[in-house]
């Protein structure tokens, strides 16, 4: 198990720092008299990823400063609290701390206590306000006595550094490859040392060896805590293997120890195979060169464009060079996207130890059991889910399993079980994420809404109450434990899925459980769409959203209560959207009765969707003149020189080069509910 | 009183204006939309090129003729004619557009001819007048004189990520 971790390590390592440096970007950003809520939030936020990490992989005096550092963050994100200058400082103190100890687990040098426990009071005594002056003038004064001591300490002790070495060599106590590090490090890292300890544990990070991640949970040699190496030793075995392997770099040599360290800092044992059969090339050149191949794509579109127009009798070998053509840029651009493609197991096999922990802490008895962990995804996706799924995983266990009692009483067994899955489903990757507990409370729901002032009623779908539970700081939980009921977690959640391209959906029925579903696009870069006339214009569907396309009869769609429109489709009546109508363009001259208020008959495609889950789910009919192919098309973002438009979800570039709008069939769906709205609104007005 | 405080108001207006053709001073592209002669600096200006295959944005305001591709860029076309109701919007071989590079985006615009590239001296850019041009005073840099000619020194930068001409997402988040 604890092998299997740590190949994620470096993953939470990434995570950790990226947000520690969000966060010290946005804190320097702030202003103090005038604080921004949404910048509180965003803060609050990498503060609680970084505990729900370091909660994940064990290290438990990350998850003590940060619990701290969020009390006072979400005191002053409910404006509890006036923000103060100071408590700036106190937050950028404790992020240098974290900082220090997150280079410490990558075996970096260790923060000293007393630094950590002067950054919690100080943030215990702001969130507490008993004596807020008092804290002011005594935690800086005890940090800087912290800072004061240790420079001289190393000063003094450079030989007994050396000592220490010998000595952990002989003794084979753990510390053996720190030191080294350490030792190889001298002169940059102790000039740090004096004034940014993050830094130079940062700097140490850089020259750790793929063994040294293993000594994350042991403190590096510094003349402060020389003690504890003796008490971390008894972790010893766990880390049994590497410190061999380090040992004998250090009997080699210190300085050889030393230079092998930039490759992988981090990194396991076991990585260490197969780095023989891989590359690490950076991600920007693997972007760079989907770029191309997607230039290529439409190169070759355009090609197969004009070739299409030649007759294929005289230009026979030309027509088949085409066909090649076409074959090698698909396969090429399959090869090339799958670099980037990542098994799903690199996320849920962090998920074991989170449950069985959690559970342990929670008093309950949880199974997980995972499904389809070789699905793959984009690996820019992996990163992005894996915090959401984190949150979404804790929220199961937390608030779905019930205790082992109340399971009991309601006639279950003891142990709940949470199931992941992954699964592909048209275009898209589904993920889920399941439990048998309790289901969730509608009516607590709702109370909760009221409570807070939303606009809520009590004949809503259940879809809709359901996804209230995302709204920033709703948590029905009474109490709020290190694990969950503040009220971040689905928010955070919700927001990280829709910037990926992705949905949430819930299921959940009282008493047998809840399932949540990320949907998730299976890359970023590159969509199959269809392409529809419309008027004049082209537009491109994605193919994910498409179900079906038929030719509907004049009988098949009827109008209801005069307006709204529905087509028959084998016993199903789906709501009818004229993109004509949604766009204001003037149908293709053949089609004028695709016209609405023509009579109801069609001349065009009725194109049935499916938008997806939530109050927007269920399939829906778009009428248009004609469907003129389907394509691979690269996804340009209007964004660039222009913003965003309603019902577009970015722009491609199309064979001849004309530019053809990306539809959002979600928005679409959403938007032709509004007009209908809308005019009946004007109907009832007028009537 | 109120004539002081005007002629105050104006005075420092001209003294501004005056800061501001200093800072403005340099090469103009010229331009025509109807009969009215217009500048803008010619450092925004990329490229110029024929008006041709535009695919219309859908619910995009009318001055907004929608996007081309820019050897693979996407570029959102504005039509001054339409958006100042200057001269006629006839779309043929000889309708120009300007491609300007304004605040880190490429945007282009339609005019009805490009006349020349001028250079202006300080002295030869007066303070605009508070109406007159169909735009808005606070886009105007101020008026060029080039012996008989007139040119209308247009702020383009600031004109183009302006409310006023909805290309960039705050402006639409406003309304």
């Amino acid at each position: 198990m604890n092998v299997d971790m740590s190949q994620f390590f470096q993953v939470f390592f990434e995570e950790a720092a990226e947000h520690l440096a969000s966060m010290e970007a946005l804190l320097l950003k702030l202003d103090v008299s005038a604080p921004d809520l949404e910048e509180m939030n965003a803060i609050f936020r990498a503060a609680h990823s970084i505990k729900g990490g370091a909660g994940t992989f064990g290290f438990t005096d990350m998850v003590a400063v940060t619990h701290e550092l969020e009390t006072l963050l979400d005191k002053l994100r409910k404006q509890e609290l006036a923000l103060t200058a100071d408590m700036v400082d106190a937050f950028l103190a404790a992020k240098d701390v974290v900082g220090g100890q997150l280079a410490a687990h990558q075996g970096g040098d260790a923060v000293s206590e007393e630094n950590i426990r002067a950054a919690c009071k100080r943030l215990k005594q702001l969130a507490d306000r008993a004596t807020a002056g008092a804290a002011a003038g005594d935690a800086p004064a005890a940090a800087a006595r912290a800072q004061a001591t240790t420079p001289a300490g190393v000063e003094g002790e450079d030989y007994g550094f050396f000592d220490d070495v010998s000595d952990a060599n002989a003794d084979a106590v753990s510390g053996a490859s720190p030191v080294a590090a350490a030792a190889d490090d001298t002169d940059e890292g102790f000039g740090f040392f004096s004034d940014a300890p993050a830094e130079s544990a940062a700097a140490a990070v850089v020259d750790a060896d793929a063994g040294y991640g293993f000594f994350g949970e042991l403190p590096a040699v510094s003349p402060g805590v020389a003690e504890e190496i003796s008490a971390d030793s008894e972790r010893a075995p766990r880390a049994a293997i590497p410190q061999n392997r380090a040992s004998d770099h250090a009997d080699a040599g210190i300085p050889i120890t030393g230079r092998r360290a930039t490759d992988r800092p981090g990194g396991a044992a076991a990585p260490a195979a197969a780095a023989d059969t891989s590359i690490r090339v950076s991600v920007d050149k693997v972007d760079q060169l989907i770029n191309l191949v997607g230039e290529l794509v439409i190169t070759q579109a355009m090609l197969a464009q004009t070739a299409s127009r030649l007759d294929p009798v005289l230009y026979a070998t030309m027509m088949n060079g085409m066909g090649q053509l076409e074959r090698n840029t698909r396969d090429l651009q399959e090869s090339v996207m799958s670099i980037r493609m990542m098994p799903i197991a690199f996320v849920f096999s962090r998920f074991p130890r989170l449950v069985r922990e959690l559970a342990g802490k929670l008093d309950k008895q949880v199974e997980l059991k995972t499904v389809g962990e070789g699905t793959e995804l984009d690996k820019g996706l992996i990163e992005k889910i894996a915090d959401p799924l984190t949150h979404l995983v804790r929220n199961s266990l937390d608030h779905g399993i019930e205790s082992p009692q109340e399971r009991e009483a309601a006639g279950k067994p003891a142990k709940g079980t949470i199931t992941l899955s992954a699964y592909h489903q048209g275009g898209n990757v589904i993920i889920d994420v399941a439990d048998d507990g309790a289901g969730l409370s509608r009516s607590k729901i709702l109370a909760k809404a009221k409570e807070r002032g939303m606009n809520v009623h009590d004949d809503m779908p259940d879809q809709e109450v359901w996804q209230l539970i995302f709204e920033a700081g709703f948590s029905t939980a009474t109490v709020v434990t290190d694990v969950s009921g503040r009220g971040v977690g689905m928010d955070v959640v919700k927001r990280n899925i829709f910037s990926i391209g992705g949905r949430v959906e819930i299921d959940s029925a009282p008493g047998l459980g809840t399932r949540m579903s990320v949907r998730l696009p299976l890359t970023l870069a590159i969509l199959d769409g269809m392409s529809v006339a419309v008027g004049k214009e082209v537009f491109i569907v994605p193919l994910t959203y498409v179900v079906e396309s038929l030719q509907a009869a004049e009988h098949e769609i009827k109008t209801v209560s005069g307006q709204g429109r529905v087509v028959h489709v084998r016993g199903e009546y789906l709501p009818l959207t004229s993109l004509h109508q949604l766009f204001n363009i003037k149908p293709a001259a053949a089609n004028v009765n695709a016209n609405v208020g023509a009579g109801g008959t069609s001349g065009g495609i009725v194109m049935i969707v499916e938008a997806g889950g939530g109050k927007d789910g269920g399939k829906h009919a778009l009428l248009v003149d004609a469907l003129l192919g389907q394509h691979q098309v690269v996804i340009k973002s209007l964004q660039t020189n222009y913003r965003k438009v309603v019902g577009v979800s970015g722009a491609t570039i199309m064979g001849d080069g004309h530019v053809a709008l990306i539809l959002d069939v979600g928005a679409l769906v959403k938007m032709s509910r509004a007009s209908e709205d809308r005019y009946q609104r004007t109907e009832e007005l007028t009537s | 009183m109120l004539t002081t405080q005007s002629s105050q108001a104006t005075a420092a207006h001209a003294d501004i204006a005056a800061q501001a053709a200093l800072r403005y001073s340099g090469e103009f592209l010229t331009f025509t939309l109807g009969a009215e002669e217009y500048g803008i600096e010619i450092l925004k200006v990329q490229e110029i090129r024929g008006y041709d295959a535009v695919t219309t944005l859908v619910n995009a305001p009318e001055f907004i003729k929608g996007v081309v591709n820019l050897r693979g860029v996407i570029v959102p076309i504005v039509d001054m004619r339409i958006k100042f109701h200057l001269g006629e919007p006839q779309y043929n071989a000889f309708t120009v557009v300007i491609i300007l590079n304004v605040a880190g985006r490429v945007v282009g615009m339609v005019v009805d001819s490009v006349s020349d590239v001028v250079n202006l001296a300080a002295d030869q850019i007066r303070p605009a007048p508070e109406f007159g041009a169909a735009l808005d005073a606070s886009y105007l840099i101020g008026l060029g004189t080039l012996g008989e000619r007139m040119l209308i020194l247009m702020d383009i930068e600031r004109l183009m990520t302006s409310d006023d001409m909805a290309l960039i997402e705050t402006a639409h988040l406003v309304t």
